[in-house]
């Protein structure tokens, strides 16, 4: 069976954004990462532990009508830096993203010290210095392990 | 040192504090040497939350420059009470004055403030996060004392919400010190601060019991357990007793032993302790002043402007 066969299992998009190569696991950190849960009406196909040769097992998100913005993939780099991301046009890829792991990730995540700056009703987004293994908050200090990552998203 | 804002004393060099320092004790050798050097400058004073060392002898540092102060007043008496912004609040201010002292109960708000004015900004203590300026007063009084290097020091408390440990801390790894953190183990160094302990490689270790270390250390640094920190009573009241000294406990450690406190003291340092040798923290209190001198006069002096 060719990887393609594979894919297929995951129907087809015809407009949107494909996120392939995710760790097995890491495709509902992914929905939460694009704030999807389904009350959006966005049409969302998931592969979990899809075989993969290159990663044995794989999960899939296909999103309908959805192309990532920078801030979500730079998000997308820390939580799943071996994530491949392809915006679909027309059933066709018209762009192959290959992510790589950001020196901060900005506004996307929320602070968890609740008595940083940032969580208080000030006219400043969110700013998190990437370091080795965990991001760190550039306003107080806090650090937040790479595991702790999708509990913090903040998007919409 | 030429900094626009002084927020942590994480971003502070061993060159840049020993600047502070050297000037400060040349303030102190002659107290009227920088006399109307700042005349017509004015010190925005912008405390929302409390304060009566660090708001006071900022007043007298700038006073002595020559300089004036503005102040906020209470945040009860203040706009903020209105609902606006830290961030509009320092807008405006950035206006009236020439250089700003923040203190605020969030952790963050002095970097936050930065990126809303250009006068030098200088954190005077932010939440539970960070307080520069108590960390280069303590500095001075610990030269003073026993020195910067080749000394070993136990800082002994509330590590978790202490600032003034938390500026302390970062600001010790520029010398050559070996550091003993003595406290609760609720109330221990939170991981922000042990991040940067271990990346700087600096010789740490930690204690639940002061007599497990008490005889090496040159300096016994003593915060304020905070009751109100923790969620059981019972819990506060199990550790409390184990964090106070008194005269006869220092008869185990070193007669050199220099004990230092932010101040205020509540009951973990006894009265009696005052009478001994080892009691610096009035002395400490009391360098806030040619510090801030100090660190004011290089905020407020243009570059190059050495006098």
């Amino acid at each position: 069976m060719s990887d393609t066969d594979r894919e297929l299992r995951v129907s087809k998009i015809r407009n949107g954004t494909v996120i392939d190569h995710l760790a097995a696991g890491q495709a509902l950190n992914v929905l939460a990462l694009l704030g999807i849960d389904g009350s959006g009406g966005e049409s969302v196909s998931i592969g979990m532990n899809v075989p993969s040769d290159k990663l044995a097992k794989k999960d899939i998100v296909k999103v309908e009508d959805r192309e990532l913005s920078q801030s979500e993939v730079d998000v997308l780099a820390v939580i799943a830096p071996e994530a491949t991301i392809n915006i679909v046009r027309e059933y066709e890829v018209v762009e192959k993203k290959r992510i790589d792991r950001p020196e901060s990730v900005d506004g996307v995540l929320s602070c968890p010290n609740r008595n940083c700056i940032t969580n208080a009703d000030e006219p400043i987004h969110t700013r998190f210095s990437v370091l080795e293994d965990a991001l760190r908050c550039d306003y107080c200090g806090e650090i937040v392990r790479e595991e702790e990552v999708p509990t913090r998203l903040d998007v919409a | 040192m030429r900094q626009d804002h002084l927020i942590s004393a994480t971003q502070l060099s061993r060159a840049d504090i020993e600047a502070v320092l050297d000037r400060a004790a040349e303030i102190d050798a002659d107290p009227s040497a920088l006399n109307g050097r700042h005349e017509g400058a004015i010190l925005g004073l912008c405390f929302f939350e409390p304060s009566t060392r660090t708001r006071m002898s900022f007043d007298t540092a700038m006073k002595r420059l020559g300089g004036r102060t503005i102040d906020m007043g209470s945040v009860e008496s203040s706009s903020v009470k209105k609902g606006e912004t830290l961030a509009d609040t320092m807008r405006v201010l950035e206006g009236y004055a020439d250089a700003l002292v923040l203190r605020h109960p969030s952790e963050g708000s002095a970097k936050m403030a930065t990126e809303f004015v250009d006068v030098p900004l200088v954190n005077a203590g932010d939440g539970a996060g960070q307080h520069p300026t108590q960390t280069l007063l303590d500095l001075y009084t610990m030269r003073q004392n026993v020195g910067l290097d080749d000394v070993t020091v136990g800082i002994m408390g509330d590590l978790k919400y202490g600032r003034t440990v938390h500026s302390l801390a970062a600001a010790l790894t520029n010398f050559d010190t070996r550091q003993h953190f003595i406290s609760p183990e609720s109330l221990r160094l939170p991981r922000s601060v042990r991040y940067d302990l271990h990346e700087s490689g600096a010789q740490v270790r930690e204690h639940t019991a002061l007599e497990e270390v008490l005889s090496e250390l040159d300096i016994l640094y003593v915060t304020r357990i905070q009751r109100e920190r923790f969620p059981d009573e019972n819990e506060y009241l199990k550790v409390a007793g184990e964090y106070q000294i008194d005269a006869e406990d220092l008869e185990a450690a070193k007669d050199s032993l220099t004990v230092m406190h932010p101040l205020p003291r509540v009951d973990e340092i006894a009265p009696d302790v005052d009478q001994t040798e080892h009691a610096t923290y009035f002395e400490q209190a009391h360098n806030g002043v040619p510090v801030r001198m100090a660190l004011l006069d290089m905020l407020l002096s243009e570059e190059g402007d050495d006098r």
